[in-house]
């Protein structure tokens, strides 16, 4: 099928002199013998004609049929079901569908069957675009014979891609492990080994077996031990690729928890104040996603990145107003800033509740950000996670530019340092408030985009996530980016790594246990804050 | 510790006074006008009215037990509804050995829930809870032993502020997703239900109510005046000495560190004993009593109430709760946007909460 849609995308004009010779010779086909029918396979495959592969495969699939009115010939998308859906065999688009008494089918047997089946291979095996001769191997490995091998060998000599090159060899390889040549069989496991596939894997593990006597299945004692060997190597690299794998979902984790925390880190740390309600500024970047997509329903791909500024500015800009009115009279009081913003989080869950009703509402995931990146047989990697990944590093990029670099940032870091010696200096600190404050909610809409592609968005959404995010925080160590960054990282990686062991809510559990622990040793954290300034009244 | 009492300490506590005071005439009138009055009457009580009042007393025990800490010992925990639970769970598992062969499959000993597990027998954590004494040994000294290695870990590496906040509820949420497994043995996500009697007597009769309901305020009543005991004590002023500076504290020579754990035990017990009364009024126990947010909202009603006075605490507990029930019923959707804005202004206007608008500020703060 997917070769199917890869042809339909060249476009036919008209009908030319060579589409005329080509349904002429289609239309012989109704009549003729079996014996003509292979005669008139060969000349079609030479006509060069874009259509022949998709038709020549309809044929062998028992696909290829022609109306009983008008006698021209149609491909059904599948021989199943009552009416067929049909594609005309020309410029290979749809054409309607009609009942399975109106069309009769164009038969074949056993000996077409063979000759289509090489020809079809042979026109994949030489296709210019690897990823197409790539698909026509691994079709060809479900179902070997000796007419594939054939051509897998004479192909293996001239193909220049090494993955298609390595898949052929596997082929051959396995085909080769049903022959009686010993050495070669032996010559086939090493080649074997060499794959990370399952498949290949079972079928080597195939040659362990016992037969219900206790005797071996494989009688070939050096063949058995050869194969234990590879099985062996096999599972050793698939553990090492799951392990990566593993690996890879930790760092996605971590950087949820990242993204989510260093808005925290920044209202948290540099302020002094616990922001309860950071997780329902998420829940307001979420939505602003939902909205910014509602409002261009044709473009999908584009409204994620749109509702990137419109969330930071949304959530942004309600930090601000939470400071403006009810946090800058709580300075220097944190566990008041914890009731009052707490307070805050349960009226902008309310509210959302009362917009949106609540219900979750489903954000669409783009196409670019969906499929999964196959690195080889052992290992996928989803591109939503990747792109997570990706861009955690990117706003921690920016937010430590921003935190280093610019005069807002030294503006936020003399004020945490020190309130009263900052504003004898002519920093208007009311002013650097409101936009630290600003800020972290910024990044907490921003995280709320990102979450909003990972699960369901609802009021809820900001709760499940602000505990372990507070936790990132006091891992890392309060006011430290760099710590954010460390401890969520290392946080959802050990959370992934214990979860096979151990299931999710126990490595959970575990983790929270653990840093009860850690808090004993380091009570401020990994990277704490040196100085005066992090002394508790 | 010694407490040595001041003289005056209950002379002076006329708030506390005023509060004994309530708190006898609902023991008292609450059996009468459940008991006496005649259904018809429209002073009758019903058996949802009892629930709600016992409800509201066990929580304002909760309240008063997080008072003791956050407004004498400056120690914010938002993990007590942990306590709670667990006190509230040993109470449950006595109440489920209690059902015996009348559970669903009539196993003689084991629960129905195990039963449906497929479990063969009893685990051993199980052991002795058809014991009415063990079972209320436990329903104290589980909330407190976990209270005692908590605090002695978090208080001997000098974890303050929001740190120790932080973790509390961290500690909290662990319980909440360990009690939502079903291999730990405390029924999952179902927690225990269905209870039949308590010491032989039927816990859906209005009679066994209303002795659990008197009992609740007999506890409350107790447990106010051994925590107004120790806040009077010299104890209880090391331990605002502690709230008010603690690094001053600890140079004058005191073990800060003792000070703060006991103080934490204590009030670990008491919110365990607050939620084992909880558990055979309303009838169920389950592992959302571990979620973050309910231990918060304890604080919250503190806060209303007026932290650092005990009584007020209590008050605090009683109002919002009895403010939930009347919106959550009458506008279910205004409900959480007044909790919201009642946090907001109570912070911000009222840092002494209700209490503090009827009554002048301690000399010894």
């Amino acid at each position: 099928m997917l070769l199917l849609t890869l042809w339909g995308v060249i476009p036919v004009q008209g009908q030319s002199p060579k589409d005329a010779s080509f349904l002429a010779m289609l239309g012989e086909l109704r009549e003729a013998t079996y014996s003509d029918k292979a005669n008139i396979v060969e000349r079609l495959s030479q006509t060069g004609h874009p259509s022949v592969r998709a038709v020549l495969t309809a044929f062998m699939e028992d696909r290829l049929y022609f109306r009983n009115d008008n006698q021209k010939v149609v491909i059904a998308k599948s021989a199943e079901g009552d009416p067929l859906s049909l594609i005309d065999p020309l410029s290979l688009k749809d054409a309607g569908s009609a009942s399975a008494d109106s069309l009769t089918q164009i038969g074949t047997n056993n000996g077409l069957r063979r000759t289509l089946k090489t020809t079809v291979a042979h026109f994949g095996l030489s296709n210019p675009d690897a990823a197409v001769r790539l698909d026509a191997v691994r079709d060809m490995l479900r179902s070997l014979d000796e007419t594939t091998v054939t051509l897998l060998r004479e192909r293996i000599s001239i193909e220049t891609n090494p993955s298609v090159k390595k898949e052929i060899a596997t082929g051959l390889a396995l085909a080769a492990l049903d022959g009686s040549d010993g050495p070669a069989r032996l010559v086939a496991i090493a080649t074997l080994s060499q794959s990370v596939s399952q498949d290949v894997r079972n079928r080597l593990a195939l040659l362990l077996d016992k037969s219900p006597d206790g005797s071996f299945v494989e009688s070939d004692e050096k063949v058995r031990r050869a194969a234990a060997a590879a099985v062996a190597t096999i599972d050793h690299w698939r553990t090492f690729y799951s392990g990566i794998e593993t690996l890879f979902f930790g760092l996605s984790l971590g950087s949820v928890l990242v993204l989510i925390a260093i808005g925290l880190a920044i209202t948290f740390g540099v302020m002094g104040v616990i922001n309860m309600a950071h997780g329902e500024l998420m829940m307001l970047g979420a939505y602003t996603t939902y909205v910014v997509q509602t409002a261009m329903p044709g473009h999908i791909g584009i409204s994620v990145l749109v509702a990137i500024p419109a969330a930071f500015i949304v959530a942004g800009l309600t930090g601000v107003v939470l400071e403006r009115t009810i946090i800058q009279f709580l300075y220097g009081r944190p566990l008041e800033t914890l009731l009052a913003t707490f307070g805050v989080s349960l009226i902008l869950q309310q509210s959302v509740r009362s917009i949106f009703s609540a219900l979750n509402r489903s954000v669409v995931t783009p196409d670019w950000m969906s499929g999964s990146l196959q690195l080889n047989d052992a290992l996928a990697i989803t591109y939503n996670r990747l792109y997570i990944v990706i861009f955690t590093l990117i706003v921690f990029a920016v937010i430590l530019v921003v935190m280093k670099r610019t005069r807002i940032g030294l503006d936020i870091r003399a004020v945490s340092q020190n309130r009263a010696m900052a504003k004898a200096m002519g920093i208007r600190t009311e002013w650097v408030d409101a936009m630290t404050f600003g800020l972290g909610s910024g990044i907490a809409g921003v995280a709320g985009v990102a979450l909003s592609q990972l699960t369901n968005v609802g009021p809820n959404l900001g709760q499940s996530y602000i505990i372990d995010s507070f936790m990132v925080v006091v891992f890392g160590g309060v006011g430290n980016l760099w710590g954010s960054l460390i401890g969520g990282m290392s946080m959802g990686i050990v959370n992934k790594l214990l979860e096979p062991y151990a299931g999710a809510v126990l490595s959970k559990i575990f983790v929270l246990v653990a840093l009860i622990l850690f808090i004993q040793t380091r009570p401020r954290g990994l990277f704490p804050q040196a100085g005066r300034a992090a002394e508790d009244k | 510790m010694v407490f040595r009492l001041r003289d005056s300490a209950t002379a002076s506590d006329r708030g506390g006074a005023a509060f004994l005071a309530v708190l006898t005439v609902v023991a008292v009138s609450v059996p009468i006008l459940n008991q006496a009055v005649p259904t018809s009457s429209s002073f009758h009580l019903s058996a949802y009215g009892l629930t709600l009042i016992g409800k509201y007393l066990c929580y304002g025990m909760l309240a008063l037990a997080v008072d003791l800490i956050w407004g004498y010992c400056g120690i914010l925990s938002l993990g007590h509804a942990a306590f709670f639970s667990l006190g509230g769970y040993a109470m449950g598992m006595y109440l489920m050995r209690q059902i015996g062969p009348r559970g669903v499959y009539g196993d003689p000993v084991l629960p129905d829930f195990m039963v449906f597990l497929n479990w063969k027998s009893l685990p051993w954590f199980w052991y002795g809870f058809n014991h009415f004494p063990f079972a209320l040994a436990m329903m104290v000294l589980a909330p407190a032993l976990l209270g005692l290695v908590f605090g002695w870990f978090a208080f001997r590496s000098r974890v303050t502020g929001v740190y120790f906040s932080i973790i509390t509820q961290a500690l909290t949420y662990a319980l909440l997703l360990a009690f939502f497994r079903n291999d730990m043995g405390f029924g999952g996500n179902n927690g225990f239900t269905d209870f039949k009697d308590i010491l032989g007597f039927d816990l859906h009769s209005d009679r066994t109510r209303v002795v659990l309901l008197v009992l609740t305020a007999v506890a409350l009543a107790a447990s106010y005046m051994a925590c107004r005991i120790i806040v009077e004590s010299r104890a209880g002023r090391v331990m605002r000495a502690i709230r008010d500076g603690e690094s001053r504290t600890r140079f004058l020579g005191y073990s800060v560190e003792s000070f703060k754990l006991w103080a934490f035990v204590f009030s670990a017990a008491v919110a365990g004993i607050a939620g084992a009364l909880y558990v055979p009024q309303i009838g169920i126990i389950n592992p959302s009593e571990f979620a973050p947010i309910n231990s918060i909202e304890v604080v919250i009603w503190v806060a209303v109430g007026g932290r650092g006075t005990l009584y007020g605490a209590v008050a605090g507990a009683v109002l919002v709760n009895y403010a939930k029930t009347y919106l959550t019923g009458a506008f279910p959707e205004v409900w959480l946007y007044a909790l919201g804005a009642l946090f907001v202004l109570v912070t911000i206007f009222l840092p002494r909460g209700i209490i503090g608008l009827v009554r002048a500020p301690d000399k010894d703060k």
